[in-house]
């Protein structure tokens, strides 16, 4: 028996939307089998899942509060990734940007709000995406690639955080809790409602979904961006610089996902604190994966997996692990990045 | 006597006749040399002997047997041994690890053999590599690792491979350009042992020089079809130098009287280095003139490909300058260079010229996207780069479907004349072009070669780089010749000598 593999020539769209709803759909086989295991039915799992994530107008405002850092990363990344620079480090970037934009809130408490909040948002950019420019500038110099470096410098975020809320910045009155103090009313976002949807930050990730298609299809700098992606060789040919495209590819996605961390600190928490992303720059990645590095298809994606967090909450009280909810995410990726081999290359059985 | 014999080998590749019924025979105990242009059909012959392609038409005797090689696999059982110029080596593992790896494949067959490297692989070839490097005077440390080892050494190591799968057929692909002219003398001395001994070998070469110090008989190679096959003794540089290259023009192309003007590209003393870390371009003076065609004959590999990169801004020179047009671009970035009105028809079309998954439309201002009317510094503009490509798709008589075709899916014929059309039409000051019709059907290249002498009427300097010395004649006002990283010659093409080119293309300076 023989296996012949060919190169497909051009995938056509329902093909490739095909593939991406299998692989879900694999994905979602493969955690049904996990959850028999445990002796949960699967068709009542999934059933409190969606009825928790989009059943109520409680689940469903839970499922958006979710979706927003999810939505906000993930367009940035698609960026980055379209220029085939792989930055693992959007978990790093949204911690630090958390961080910054707690400095500006705790440092001036007693600003208005109108000049506050567009410091904490500059700030948070600012500094994250100079934590995105640090992978750029090392893999345009050196040559380090950057799915390593930025991984790395997700740890030593996440120890920053550690060290700042443990220590200088603990709050006074907090009870020991390694947290600050709560941010002043003019630090917080304002929500929608009764809800946690914390609104202006929605609103700049639908903005940044959006722009950023506009940018990739449209511009100057997106086609830059595409070429490089596509084949360096002909970009430095056509005249693209590379380490402009680096830096400038990560420096944006960085700073990005460090908006998201404003949104978290200033829209949710109310104060910076440990544990403030259940690994939403990780997710994001999963979620650029699956909209097919296109940044409109950000937004519909990002509601799903914000669904499937708070549906993974639900499915704690039926005795399942929340680690079922990472194991569905590491499926869903395991699958779509296979769904692509299979986009690119026609499968012959020779007997 | 013959071994090996091969009977009317045809092979088609899209748009090429790679070979055209070959006769083709190995005698044991003989160094028969395969002689050849790139893109003669040398290779392609010897990659159907080893199994890699199955002919077309045609068929192969061993033994006076007929036998069907479907993979390599079956030639080595057979005997038949290959040494590629690229080598296949695990570069991280030692050189007695990649003989157990190779054995692994070729021994499964013999039982023996198999279980006795089950029990102690390493120890038995490591004993058995010190043998035969001995032996053979084949040098080559059994532990160390391959990236430790000069290419001349891997090549070693590739032939050692051979001998523990029992070949007695060697074939050697080009094995001289990765080495040193030391490094040539114990290949030669090892080649020479080994057909004493029986094994009938295979050099494939372009070089004269070599072929007729090594070999005992010679078979020419043109267009994919036999020239000649010669006893080696009995013929001489000048005879295969015309077979090689031959004398028929394959078109005749109007070439209006011009009258050069004004130098458009001076390079000074220009020295480079080439990837592997040794000097590519030693010392590289000469000018191109407006309304002028220069071309650069040479075998490829011989610093045409770094010029090229250097005089785009690809590639950083030690030494020299470049001037264009009275300004200096030495070491300039490539965007600079081609704002100075400089089109380049790269050598590699896809992987350097294209961007293959974008559209044609993208690719036909690939190199422009930053220029009125493309853009307004920061959005492109679709309608009027639609309008250009439909333009240049009908002009340029380039065949899509459409201007959103990925240009991956067009014909190679089809993507240089994209390239062209693209590099073309912009009025620049000098072209570059690197083998602008390499591999490319009778049609695309008369249609490219009258798109060069049109763009040289209109005052266009062009500098021509090309291994097909048809081409360089019909098309060329002066020739110089590129050896090893050197000019060795210049001439003006109407009274060029196309054996004397042939020489000094096969290195021999004073022809």
């Amino acid at each position: 028996m023989k296996i012949l593999v060919e190169r497909r020539e051009n995938p056509s769209k329902i093909t490739t939307l095909l593939s991406s709803v299998l692989s879900i759909g694999l994905a979602l086989f493969v955690v049904a089998i996990i959850f028999l295991f445990y002796r949960v039915s699967p068709f009542e799992a999934f059933r409190r899942i969606m009825l928790s994530a989009f059943g109520s107008w409680y689940g469903f405002s839970e499922t958006v509060v979710k979706a927003i850092p999810l939505m906000i990363c993930a367009s940035g990344l698609t960026l980055a990734f379209r220029a085939r620079l792989w930055n693992i480090g959007a978990e790093g970037q949204l911690l630090i940007g958390a961080i910054s934009a707690s400095w500006v809130a705790l440092t001036f408490p007693d600003s208005p709000s109108f000049l506050l909040l567009p410091l904490m948002f500059g700030f948070s950019f600012l500094f994250g995406s100079i934590w995105g420019l640090i992978p750029g500038l090392l893999r345009a110099k050196f040559g380090t690639q950057i799915a390593i470096t930025s991984l790395m410098l997700n740890y030593i975020a996440t120890k920053i955080l550690e060290y700042l809320v443990y220590g200088p910045w603990k709050g006074p009155s907090e009870w020991g809790f390694p947290q600050t103090s709560k941010f002043s009313i003019s630090a917080q976002l304002p929500r929608f409602a009764s809800t946690r949807i914390h609104y202006p930050t929605l609103f700049f990730g639908v903005i940044f979904s959006l722009f950023l298609h506009i940018i990739v299809s449209r511009s100057v700098f997106g086609f830059e961006v595409r070429a490089t992606g596509e084949n360096p060789q002909a970009a430095r040919y056509a005249g693209i610089s590379f380490f402009k495209i680096a830096l400038a590819t990560m420096l944006i996605s960085g700073g990005i996902a460090g908006v998201a961390g404003f949104g978290e600190v200033a829209g949710i928490q109310l104060r910076l604190r440990m544990g403030i992303s259940p690994g939403y720059g990780y997710t994001a990645i999963i979620v650029a994966w699956l909209s097919r590095l296109n940044s409109i298809l950000v937004i519909p994606v990002s509601l799903l997996f914000g669904g499937l967090l708070v549906g993974g909450d639900a499915i704690q009280l039926m005795g399942l692990p929340f680690a079922a909810f990472d194991l569905f995410n590491g499926l869903i990726l395991l699958f779509v990045v296979g769904g692509d081999f299979l986009l690119q290359y026609s499968m012959k059985v020779e007997y | 006597m013959n071994i090996v014999e091969m009977k009317g080998i045809t092979k088609r590749f899209p748009n090429v006749l790679a070979n055209d019924h070959i006769d083709f025979c190995v005698n044991s105990g003989e160094i028969h040399a395969l002689l050849g242009e790139n893109g003669a059909g040398k290779t392609t012959l010897m990659n159907i002997l080893f199994g890699l392609y199955q002919p077309d038409e045609g068929q192969i005797l061993l033994d006076k047997k007929r036998v069907t090689l479907r993979s390599p696999r079956d030639a080595i059982k057979l005997g038949i041994g290959m040494v590629h110029q690229h080598f296949k080596l695990v570069e991280t593992n030692t050189v007695a690890e990649n003989i157990v790896l190779c054995l692994q494949i070729g021994g499964v067959t013999n039982p023996m053999n198999f279980f006795r490297l089950l029990q102690n692989p390493l120890h038995d070839v490591e004993q058995r590599v010190k043998d035969l490097s001995n032996e053979y005077r084949l040098k080559v440390d059994p532990r160390a690792k391959i990236w430790q080892l000069s290419l001349g050494e891997q090549q070693r190591v590739e032939i050692i491979k051979t001998m523990f799968q029992g070949v007695n057929i060697l074939i050697l692909d080009e094995p001289t350009s990765v080495l040193a002219p030391k490094e040539v003398d114990d290949l030669f001395n090892t080649l020479h042992r080994m057909a004493d001994e029986g094994h009938a070998i295979v050099f494939i070469s372009h070089k004269l020089d070599e072929v007729l110090r090594i070999s005992d008989r010679i078979t020419v190679l043109r267009n994919g079809r036999v020239m000649a096959s010669l006893i080696t003794s009995k013929t001489d540089k000048n005879e295969l130098a015309r077979l090689m290259v031959g004398r028929d023009v394959l078109f005749r192309l109007e070439k209006k009287q011009t009258i050069r003007s004004e130098p458009v590209l001076e390079v000074k003393n220009l020295e480079a280095f080439s990837d592997k870390g040794g000097l590519a371009l030693k010392n590289i003076t000469f000018k191109v003139f407006s309304r002028e065609i220069l071309g650069i004959a040479g075998v490829s590999g011989n610093g045409q490909k770094e010029l090229t990169e250097v005089l785009t801004g690809l590639r950083k020179s030690e030494k020299g300058e470049v001037n264009i047009l009275g300004v200096n671009v030495t070491n300039s970035s490539p965007i600079k260079i081609l704002n100075q009105g400089v089109a380049h028809i790269p050598e590699e079309r896809i992987k350097v010229g294209t961007v293959p998954n974008m559209s044609v439309s993208e690719n036909l201002f690939l190199r422009r996207y930053n220029q009125h009317p493309f853009s307004n510094g920061f959005c492109l503009k679709k309608d009027i780069i639609r309008q250009h490509s439909e333009k240049l798709i009908r002009e340029y008589n380039i065949a899509t479907p459409s201007t959103q075709t990925p240009i991956k899916l067009l014909s190679g014929g089809n993507i240089q004349k994209l390239i062209i059309a693209r590099e073309t039409s912009w009025n620049p000051k000098l072209i570059i072009a690197s083998h602008p019709t390499y591999g490319l059907d009778v049609g695309a290249t008369e249609q490219i070669r009258r798109l060069l002498l049109k763009q040289r009427e209109t005052g266009v300097a062009i500098l021509l780089i090309s291994e097909d010395l048809t081409e360089i004649l019909s098309l060329s006002d002066r020739i110089i010749v590129m050896f090893n990283g050197e000019f060795v010659g210049e001439t003006i093409a109407e009274t060029a000598n196309i054996e004397k080119i042939g020489l000094m293309m096969a290195g021999v300076r004073d022809a």
